[in-house]
């Protein structure tokens, strides 16, 4: 039987939008998405598809993005698809909305792994770039009871087990284990694919499978969020930065030198 | 169960001795113990835990428990998870503090999850709201463009705090604790994953994380070659070099050099930047620089909003002429 994959993925804020543009609304204690900037698929998990698809290439596997959100931007949600996943699964519901909650997020998507009848290999990105957690996938494995492998820059499956390089402050280490298991991915892993035309036009005729909270069968008491926000700000930054100026670059250069054995810093 | 009481650190060790980051939980949970009355205690994994444990009490432990156990001696993520969650459920602690460090990054959710319970992630300063005596959270999320405040739902509270957010506390010999061993029942099954080898880049200079002086690069620099010039620089100020990501993914430099939200937290003296646009991610691994410097061509780089002196210009120029007078000024 083929390889099962699952990748799970997030829409998020474009994390590279200008500065500028990002403003949190502080009664709904939300960011809000600025109209003309479209959301994206989390880099991360750009590098998660890239990984399932590497191993599809080279021993073949059926490759499924699944996401949990209040609405899609079906068009960007479309990518892992056009990138050359098979199968698309959307968890939409308004109960998805405005939730940072791990807890909440796992139980839905753990469900919803139960619900396709289980995986070989799930691989994620390391973290969403919007609410930071990191906390999601290692969630998922607990839930499921499945072996995590966590920071991979590279995933390979041998046989029945998963092969991992991972990533360590000073290097990376090879770690193994059988499967079932999960896999977190970072940017390490590599630039992800750019969708080729097939792909895409292969995507364009691919639906989704979409479901909402009741599809899932997850108990109430299960989702009782385990974190309360308080409280969404931006930052202040106070600091005043003094311009150094020579008579050309080098000259500004000198000068800098001067002024930071001055203020006793070199 | 008991009821909940106390704050429980989970400690690290780095070699023989506690970790860094460990002696910064400590001065994190002595601030919340001060306003709860109640004590600290740490949870030291390991074999060879005397050392560590002493050091936990002279810089604000008033228990440890030492669990000792010949699987601990090297790190594996299941293994402490397993010794984790007994000794949680079993100290019944009111607030668990760990560090958002590479191991914590995978203990703290999962053992969250064991738990059942909320974990305040990557939390940049902690404290107890007056009213409530619950943890309130500062954590920077979107990147570092938004702080979230939060607190949580369940016991025990738990937050991972970012290394180096919080300062250790001068160690005081004088300092009594109790040490308490606490044995536990590991089964070798548990460990669901093996390491098969570790490939790690050899250590030349100074180390990033601890350097006084850190110069870094990023995508202006343009390739792979001018690194040398900063590594040159570093070297004449005892300093070690950095990188942003969009460096590292080029594949100009290897990513243990990276600084920011997913690279290294560093905490140097003096952090100059060279050709990085001082985007929220990378900032969020320097943002305890005491003086930040940069050098960039682009006068409205967001670089120069978070720098404390700063030159406008092509980074080779201005390179050349500032190592020059750095050298004149250290070797002359
Ligand atoms: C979830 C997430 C996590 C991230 N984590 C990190 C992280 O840990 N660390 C990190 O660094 N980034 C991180 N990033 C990426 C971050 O958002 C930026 O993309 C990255 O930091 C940009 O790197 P840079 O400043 O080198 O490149 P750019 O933003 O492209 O800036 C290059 C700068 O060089 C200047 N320049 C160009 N030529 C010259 C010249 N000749 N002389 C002088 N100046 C010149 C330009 O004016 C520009 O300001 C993360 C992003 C996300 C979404």
């Amino acid at each position: 039987m083929a390889l099962k994959i699952a990748v799970l993925v997030k829409q998020v804020l474009d994390p590279e939008m200008p500065v500028a543009a990002f403003r949190i609304d502080a009664g709904t204690k939300r960011v809000v998405p600025p109209p003309s900037i479209p959301p994206v698929v989390n880099g991360f998990d750009e590098n998660a598809v890239e990984a399932a698809l590497r191993i599809k290439d080279a021993a073949g596997a059926a490759v499924t993005a699944i996401s949990m959100g209040p609405s899609f931007a079906l068009d960007v949600m479309k990518k892992p698809l056009s990138m050359g996943a098979d199968e698309l699964v959307l968890l939409q519901d308004q109960a998805f909305d405005n939730t940072s909650d791990a807890f909440f997020t796992a139980q839905v998507l753990a469900s919803a792994v139960r619900k396709l009848g289980g995986f070989d290999l799930i691989i994620c990105g390391r973290q969403a770039s919007d609410w930071d957690n990191a906390q999601v996938p290692l969630g998922v494995a607990e839930l499921l009871g499945v072996a995590c492998i966590s920071l991979g820059k590279k995933v390979e499956v041998q046989g029945a087990k998963v092969v991992v390089e991972r990533l360590i402050p000073d290097g990376y280490e090879v770690v193994e284990a059988s499967l079932p298991a999960l896999v977190t991915v970072s940017n390490e892993l590599g630039q992800p694919r750019y969708p080729t035309l097939r792909g895409i036009m292969a995507a364009t005729r691919k639906r989704p499978t979409i479901w909402k909270l009741s599809d899932l069968g997850v108990a109430k008491e299960q989702l009782q969020p385990r974190i309360t926000l308080h409280n969404l700000f931006v930052p202040q930054r106070s600091k005043v930065c003094e311009m150094i100026e020579g008579d050309d670059a080098a000259d500004a250069g000198r000068k800098l030198a001067m002024k930071l054995r001055e203020a006793k810093l070199i | 169960m008991a009821e909940a009481k106390g704050v429980l650190v989970l400690g690290e060790i780095a070699g023989a001795e506690l970790s860094s980051s460990s002696l910064e939980l400590l001065a994190a949970a002595r601030k919340l113990s001060a306003s709860l009355g109640e004590e600290v205690a740490i949870a030291l994994l390991g074999d060879t835990l005397d050392v560590p444990a002493k050091t936990a009490i002279s810089h604000g432990a008033d228990q440890v428990y030492a669990v000792n156990h010949p699987q601990l001696r090297q790190y594996h993520p299941d293994l402490f998870l397993a010794a984790l969650e007994t000794l949680c459920r079993e100290a019944s602690p009111r607030i668990i503090l760990m560090s958002r460090s590479n191991q914590g990054r995978e203990l703290g959710p999962r053992l969250a999850f064991r738990l059942g319970v909320g974990l305040a992630q990557d939390s940049l300063e902690i404290a107890l709201d007056p009213a409530t005596k619950k943890l309130m959270a500062n954590r920077p999320v979107y990147g570092g463009n938004a702080v979230a405040v939060v607190s949580c739902n369940a016991t025990p509270q738990m937050a991972a705090i970012r290394p180096k957010a919080y300062e250790p506390l001068a160690a005081d010999a004088a300092r009594q604790g109790k040490i308490t061993s606490f044995p536990v029942d590991l089964k070798p099954e548990a460990a669901r994953s093996r390491v098969v080898s570790v490939v790690k880049e050899e250590a030349k200079g100074v180390k990033l994380e601890e350097a006084r002086v850190v110069v870094s690069g990023g995508r202006g620099l343009g390739g792979p070659e001018p690194f040398k010039n900063l590594d040159a620089l570093a070297k004449l100020l005892g300093g070690a070099v950095g990188a942003s990501r969009a460096a590292v993914d080029s594949g100009w430099i290897p990513a243990s050099h990276q600084v920011g939200l997913t690279g290294k937290s560093i905490t140097p003296d003096l952090y100059i930047t060279v050709a990085i646009s001082g985007a929220s991610q990378h900032m969020a691994g320097c943002s305890g620089a005491k003086v930040i410097v940069a050098i960039n061509k682009d006068a409205e780089a967001n670089i120069f909003k978070e720098a404390r002196y700063g030159v406008v210009g092509d980074w080779q120029k201005v390179l050349t002429g500032f190592t020059e007078a750095v050298r004149e000024l250290t070797q002359g």
